[in-house]
């Protein structure tokens, strides 16, 4: 799992370029680039305020970058100023478009709770992707049956456990087809007997050669199935490259210092 | 009490044009409620602000001088307005029409704070996880913010329902015939005001506890998904 990149297949899923992002006055992102390529596993660390889940959500712009330039399978997302000069979307019908392709897994699942988890999954295909009711049921099945949930279909989030509410949300990512998945710390606001079955669904993904980018806390997750670890410190980019020889031998001394304080 | 049956006619026609004039201020309030709603919640200041101004001006402001602003004000405004263009010379309000206006215009405030309420409650998260699948803000309303804030809107809904029901009765002033200003008149004239009152509080009784039947109805609708505590 730990090949070493470049391959020899150089197609790019998501490019994101110089993307600087500030609240106020407060710079969270200061210009971070960064590729995936089509198949990759590319793992974002950092410790709390590093701006890793800030970059992750600036890449289907539910936080507008206030610079930078994101692309999906070589499409640049078209940005544009308002009358005061803040950042903002040109085009409001290709971000809906591009977020289509890139689905996002949340921390805190975000299942709608009003209704079930088949209606979760066959939401987006249908209003979205416009499929057919049945079609779209027929591969929410699929789905629902790779993270092993197709049983509870019928229960509402309410009724299931954290775990399999994240499971359900997966499938519902899943559902979308899309090109790249993004994981907001799929697992951080899991009990820890949750978190396994939650890793282990995630991890089938990474086998099954999806461009995935997945900002997590678990070492063991980052070290063993990504392609690619990347260091956030204060919004930068502070060391990057395979996770075998990162985490065997960390260059940065904040990356050093992160993984001492993890691995307690 | 023969006496009523004898102006059952008046009576039923009078609470025909009541409930009529209250499902119509309903709707009108419903609409202006969300706009209000959404005005509030607006990323622009000056959206939000007027907004604001609307609820301020609507809480502060009597509805009984509302009311009178609006039709004889409204009056006054359209006859100037066709006096300018040259399209009209005199228009006359409808006594009805200026009642739903009004009512419409002072329940929609109440019911934008209601709306505001119950999309602040709906877990932020959910809104960006229909906006991360790649719906349109159109699309996030109707299949995820609507569905969810009618039940969180619903309590307060069913009060601001119930005192629209109730208020139905100052159109009266401005001389619409409902039910309050036909009793009252019948009342009058027969020398028997108290029984006719007594009349008019049974119908809205009547009213109000049909209302609560079918709120309830619509609440169990709304309700799925929620564990019940």
């Amino acid at each position: 799992m730990n090949a070493v990149l470049p391959s020899a297949d150089t197609n790019v899923s998501l490019g994101v370029d110089e993307l600087h992002k500030s609240f106020g006055t407060h710079e969270v992102l200061k210009g971070v680039s960064l590729e995936a390529r089509e198949g990759e596993v590319i793992s974002l660390l950092g410790s709390s305020g590093s701006g890793k889940s800030t970059l992750l959500r600036c890449v289907n712009l539910l936080e507008t970058p206030t610079s930078g330039q994101i692309s999906v399978h070589g499409e640049v997302i078209k940005m544009t100023q308002d009358r005061s000069g803040v950042a903002r979307p040109a085009d409001p019908r290709q971000v809906e478009r591009i977020r289509a392709r890139l689905a996002m897994v949340f921390q805190s699942f975000n299942l709608w709770s009003h209704m079930t988890v088949m209606e979760n999954v066959i939401a987006g295909p249908i209003h979205v992707l416009k499929q057919s009711r049945a079609e779209a049921i027929e591969q929410a099945k699929e789905v629902l049956e790779r993270v092993g949930m197709y049983e509870r279909r019928d229960y509402y989030p309410a009724h299931i456990s954290g775990g399999q509410q994240q499971r359900a949300a997966i499938a519902r990512a899943l559902a979308m087809k899309p090109d790249v998945m993004l994981f907001d710390e799929p697992t951080s606001a899991l009990d820890p007997e949750l978190v396994g079955e939650v890793l282990k669904v995630i991890r089938s993904l990474t086998e099954e050669g999806r461009t995935m980018v997945v900002v997590t806390h678990e070492m063991a997750f980052a070290r063993d199935v990504s392609s690619k670890v990347i260091f956030l410190h204060q919004g930068l980019i502070e060391e990057q490259g395979a996770p075998a020889q990162m985490f065997a031998s960390p260059k940065s001394g904040r990356f050093k210092e992160f993984l001492s304080n993890t691995r307690q | 009490m023969d006496v009523i049956f004898e102006y059952r006619q008046i009576l039923i026609q009078g609470t025909l044009v009541t409930i009529s004039l209250a499902v119509l201020s309903l709707a009108l309030s419903i609409v202006l409620g969300l706009i209000g709603a959404f005005a509030k919640l607006s990323p622009t200041r000056g959206i939000r602000r007027m907004g604001n101004v609307y609820t301020l001006f609507v809480r502060s402001v009597p509805d009984l001088v509302l009311m009178m602003l609006i039709f004889f004000g409204g009056q006054t405004l359209l006859s100037q307005i066709g006096g300018l263009t040259g399209l009209w010379d005199y228009i006359e309000i409808n006594q009805f029409v200026a009642g739903v206006l009004t009512l419409g215009f002072i329940f929609g405030a109440y019911m934008s704070e209601t709306f505001r309420g119950a999309i602040l409650a709906i877990p932020q998260g959910q809104i960006e996880a229909a906006r991360a699948v790649g719906m349109s803000p159109g699309q996030v309303f109707r299949i995820v913010t609507w569905p969810q804030m009618v039940r969180f809107a619903l309590p307060s809904f069913t009060n601001n329902w119930l005192v629209l029901v109730k208020s139905t009765a100052l159109v009266s002033v401005i001389g619409l015939h409902d039910l309050v200003w036909n009793a009252f008149s019948a009342g009058r004239s027969t020398h028997q005001l108290f029984s006719f009152m007594i009349a008019v509080m049974g119908v809205y009784l009547v009213i109000t506890g049909l209302s609560d039947l079918l709120l309830r109805m619509v609440d169990r609708k709304y309700a799925v998904g929620v564990r019940r505590a």
